[in-house]
Order: structure tokens, then sequence, then C-alpha cells
């Protein structure tokens, strides 16, 4: 036998007839590979830009939630999420939740995070945390606001999300993220008590369900649940209140 | 010439695959509320169309019959992932005005249709121009309901104001209903029976119709 020959085995390959095992299975596969290789190429390559497109409505999300509540500018402090103590910089670094602490359904969180604080004669106004967490199909991003007792809540805001169209995405929608406003996070012995309810909402803790979206509707409120306790900025928030913010 | 441009100009009215196929109408459907979206829509389909199309007919003697809608399907849903990533880095919001419609285009009978009943048979040449005239043909559709609707449901056109509101001093109040997906139906429906009525060939054979309804 000769030495191998590619140019050869290709056109053998191509002339075996269709029907044969062989090559059905060899054309599967060189289809697939093809088309996964141009899928992942633009997928990679336009990344950075959909990243930017991203940041970009984050930001335009954190302007209109300040245009609303009709308030300044406030300034960007790093937070250490377990101390609650203010970072110097953030080491990018991660870290793993249990399963137990995961109400948000994020399998590990950053240990600095950005706050962002507004405040009037050296009293905290408002402040404004960023939130996500699991939605029923997709990761949901969005802006918690507290008012200065960082109990009642200003205002909540989503920006990304992909949930249902018409259903579970009406968390987009400004009239059902006012139903937030002036709701109380914890109850007076400091339970966190915020939820997303079916049906009619009672109390300063419920917050109307949307109908037909009953998980999207859980799981913001777990995620706000979940960044407002032990996990998320609770150290933070309990550090705020301790140092008088009266 | 004309034999070889026919299978472009063929399907932009003649075999419409909208008014006579009555093909790709959900789409027809959901993303008609404005003339941008259906702008965007119709550019990504002609995309995907013309090189499935292109791409299937060039393989086409080597696809075997037992996996020829598996191996069909790949490349349209490729094609399709590729224009979403597209529209995703370079028009953000249309991407999201349009939300799950681009990615649908994938279970569009349009693309398939013309995969199964044109590429297969027929040189990639004239494939590819089956899939633009074929894109065209749903092209015209779209933005003649597109128009139409933001027209009468903001009195805009593009986005730039035609007909002036009532609320920013003008005379035209809108209508609501054109707002909403039912109106792209009469539209469509409207559309449909036109084409038909000024070409009779197209109207379907009432016996046909009859015996179809008798058959199980």
């Amino acid at each position: 036998m000769n030495n191998f020959n590619p140019l050869k085995f290709w056109h053998s390959f191509l002339a075996m007839p269709n029907a044969n095992p062989v090559k059905t299975i060899g054309v599967a596969f060189l289809v697939a590979l093809v088309c996964s290789f141009m899928v992942s190429f633009t997928a990679v390559t336009l990344k950075p830009l959909q990243d930017a497109n991203r940041l970009g409505e984050s930001v335009a999300s954190l302007t209109d939630m300040l245009d609303v509540l009709g308030v300044g500018i406030p300034e960007p402090r790093l937070v250490e999420l377990s101390s609650g103590a203010y970072a110097k910089r953030d080491p990018g670094t991660q870290v793993e939740l249990l399963p137990d602490q995961d109400l948000a359904g994020l399998g590990k969180i950053e240990t600095v995070s950005t706050v962002y604080e507004l405040s009037e004669g050296g009293r905290i106004k408002l402040v404004i945390l960023p939130v996500r967490g699991a939605g029923y199909k997709s990761t949901l991003k969005g802006y918690l606001a507290l008012k200065e007792d960082l109990n009642t809540i200003a205002a909540l805001t989503f920006h990304q999300q992909d949930e249902t169209p018409g259903m579970g995405a009406r968390i987009m929608e400004k009239p059902w993220q006012a139903l937030w406003a002036g709701k109380q996070a914890a109850d007076e012995n400091g339970v966190i008590r915020i939820e997303v309810v079916k049906g009619a909402s009672e109390g300063v803790h419920e917050v109307d369900g949307i109908s037909g979206a009953t998980r999207t509707g859980s799981g913001v409120g777990d995620l706000v649940q979940f960044w407002l306790g032990p996990q998320g900025y609770g150290p933070y928030l309990a550090r705020l209140k301790a140092e008088g913010v009266r | 010439m004309s034999q070889q441009n026919q299978p472009l100009i063929e399907p932009i009215v003649a075999a419409n695959p909208v008014t006579l196929h009555v093909l790709g109408i959900c789409s027809a459907l959901a993303v008609t509320t404005s003339m941008s979206t259906a702008l965007v829509m119709s550019a990504a389909l002609i995309f995907v169309l013309t090189f499935s199309n292109a791409i299937i007919s060039l393989i086409r003697h080597h696809i075997p019959k037992s996996i020829r809608l598996i191996v069909q399907i790949t490349i349209i849903a490729s094609l399709v992932i590729v224009v979403d990533q597209i529209l995703q880095a370079y028009l953000f919001d249309m991407s999201k005005r349009l939300s799950v419609f681009v990615g649908l285009i994938v279970t569009n009978c349009i693309v398939l249709g013309r995969a199964e009943a044109f590429a297969m048979k027929n040189k990639p040449g004239s494939s590819l121009l089956d899939g633009i005239g074929n894109g065209l043909g749903y092209a015209w559709i779209l933005l003649l309901i597109g128009g139409v609707r933001e027209l009468f449901s903001a009195g805009t056109l593009m986005g730039f104001s035609i007909l002036p509101l009532l609320e920013d001093g003008g005379w035209f109040t809108p209508l609501q209903v054109m707002a909403l997906p039912p109106s792209a139906f009469f539209l469509l429906a409207m559309l449909v029976w036109a084409v038909r009525s000024l070409r009779p060939e197209q109207q379907e054979n009432v016996s046909t119709i009859e015996n179809e309804e008798g058959a199980p």
C-alpha cells in the first residue's frame, strides 16, 4: 500500500453512495463540525460588543432610576460583602454559596461589590444596590434602592432578563416595578419578609405577582431577600444602621 | 436571461411565499407593529434564506436522504444564531424589540420549504437567486403591513411623523386596533384577496378544497 493520501481519501468518501452508513455519519459529523465552528466563531468575536451594550443598558437603567426618584448623582462605594466594610479595591474574587444559602440561585457571588450612596449633610439619604438572581429561565439583573431608614424600598428596576415575552418579561414594565415603592423589606424584628405573592397582596411586605409568571415573580422576591440577607448586603446595611443612620 | 432570473423574479408576486403559499405568517403578524422592525426582520430572513439555499444546494448531492431534514435544519439554525448574535452586537435595541422572533426564523416555513422544494434540486447559483427572491417577496409584504400599521397606530413611518397626532396639537387620533396582532391578520387577508383578485390563477380550485375537507 502507498502512503495515505488525504485527497484520494476525500474523493473516495464523496464517491460513496449516500445510503452508505459511513457516508451518512461522515456527512452528519462534517456538517455539525462546520456549523459549530461558525456559531462559536461569531459568538466569541462579538461578545465584547454585546457586553458593552449590556453595560450601557445597566448605566441607562441606573440614570433612569435616579431621574424617577428625582435625586442627584450618588457616590459609588466598594463594599466587602462578608464584613460590610468599605473596600479599597475590588480583588475580583468570588465565593461559592452553599445550596441552603443560595436563595437567588447564583452558585457563587463576588466578594466585593459596588453600591451607590447618596448622602446629605453626612447622613445617608438613599442607597442603590445592584441585585441579580435566577428567574424562570434566565438571570435577572437590576437595581434596588432603599430609603434612609434602609428598610423602605424606594424603587426596584430591572435592566436584563430573558423571560417569556408577555409573561415573566413584564417585570420590565414600569407599572409593575412601581408596586415596589414604599414596601418594607423587614418587619419590626428585623426579619426580611418582602415577597411576591399570587393574587392580591396584603400589607407592606407583599407585592402583587404577575399572573402567568409565578416563578419569575418568586425569583424576584427571592433575589431581593437574598441580597438584603447575610450573604448579600445584610452586613453592610447593619453596619450603616449601627453607625447611626438614626 | 429571463430564464436565468426567473428564480429571483417569480417569488416576488407570481409565486409569493406569503400570499400564494401562505407561509411565514406568524412572524408577519408578530413583527409588523412598525416599519423598522419589519425591515430588520426581513433583512435577517433574506440573509438566512439566501445562505441556507446556497449552502444546501452546494452539498445537495452528498446529503443522505435519511438525515436530509436534520442536515438542513442544522445549517438553518446555525445561520439564525449567527444573525441573532450580529443583531445583539450591532443593533442591540432592535434585537430586544424583535425578542424571540429572530430565533424563530428557524421554524419559518419559508426557509425549510425553499430548501426542500428548490435548493435540493437546483444549482447553487439559481438557489441563491431563489433565496433572495423569496426573501424579497416576504419583505415587501412585511414592510407594507408594518407601514400601514405604524402609520395608523402611531401616525409615523420609520419613526418620522407623517400624521400629526391630536395630543401633539395635530388632528390625527391613533387607531389602537392597528397596534394589536389581529389588525395584521385583517391586513394580510385583504392583501391576499387583492393579489388573488388581480391574478385569478392563484385562487384555489373550489372542488379541490371541498375534496380536502371531505378527506379524513
